[in-house]
């Protein structure tokens, strides 16, 4: 095991207690499509993702100029003395990528990961909420 | 012509592999044609060992609570729902990949199990569920006497 690897080593699943469960990063195999649904208010737009399996610490977002790009690794639960027997889901790493057509307040992003979902809030930004514009008098 | 068509290209294992996925209900609601992802809800994993297995599941977003596990000999069954967030005065979906609504799974494992013994635990949106083979059914050892 490399040292990076070791690094992002954790344990997990608590409910086999028989075992020294570990989670293992084998991200570099597999680009993972996560769901996402997209909705807008007035004053932001919101980005639901499911990302289960993941940990808060392992979500990367950046916004670089009007790509956002969201990433996140999901680790795989090892657990000692079982194999595969059926597998549909794996680690792997989630990627998804959109652009943004409107201007967001970088400042005010904030995202928050519960029971493997994220929700991302990109607040728009205060010239695109309400540009209004006096007319002075010459 | 058309049933030339078909039986040159007609495919039982195709019909086969089918199979699977229709006898899974997929989410009652919403995107069951989204080709992100699996095509059933939720994804599971069986890992197998002598006597334990461990079966997990992708659930996210989903109250544990909300989540009904059923074992029955080697049958074992997850239903569950998953709720929509209500959508505030003004906002509006641009785009709706996640399903929402009922899903019930139900997989065949490997051996019977010990229905009392099972554990569960639901974690960053992953079910896991412990299950352990009952004690009359692992293998026993048995001697051999000498007749007197």
């Amino acid at each position: 095991m490399t040292q990076t690897q070791e690094a992002l080593t954790k344990s997990c699943c608590t409910a086999d207690k028989t075992t020294t469960d570990k989670m293992v990063d084998k991200t570099t195999e597999e680009v993972l499509n996560p769901r996402v649904d997209i909705s807008e208010t007035n004053e932001a737009l919101i980005l639901t993702v499911d990302l289960p399996g993941v940990a808060e610490e392992d979500v990367d977002i950046t916004l670089h100029k009007q790509v956002l790009t969201i990433e996140a690794k999901k680790m795989e639960c090892r657990h000692e003395g079982v194999n595969p027997y059926y597998v549909e889901h794996s680690a792997g790493l989630y990627q998804r990528r959109f652009k943004l057509t409107e201007e967001v307040d970088r400042d005010g992003i904030d995202a928050t990961l519960k029971d493997g979902v994220l929700r991302l809030t990109l607040p728009k930004a205060q010239a695109e909420v309400a540009q209004k514009i006096k007319v002075m008098t010459a | 012509m058309l049933s030339t068509s078909f039986r040159k290209h007609w495919d039982p294992w195709q019909e086969l592999n089918r199979l699977p996925v229709d006898m899974n209900r997929i989410f009652s609601g919403l995107s069951d044609a989204v080709r992100t992802g699996a095509q059933v809800f939720p994804a599971m994993n069986v890992l197998s060992g002598e006597d334990r297995l461990v079966v997990t599941a992708e659930v996210a977003g989903v109250n544990a609570d909300d989540i009904d596990i059923t074992v029955e000999g080697d049958m074992l069954t997850i239903k569950g729902s998953r709720s929509v967030d209500a959508l505030g005065e003004d906002e509006k979906y641009h785009r709706r990949e996640r399903g929402t609504g009922e899903f019930s799974r139900t997989l065949r494992l490997p051996f019977e199990v010990d229905a009392a013994q099972t554990e569960a635990e639901y974690a960053q949106g992953v079910l896991t569920v412990v299950l352990h083979k009952p004690e009359a059914s692992k293998p026993k050892k048995i001697t051999v006497k000498r007749a007197s």
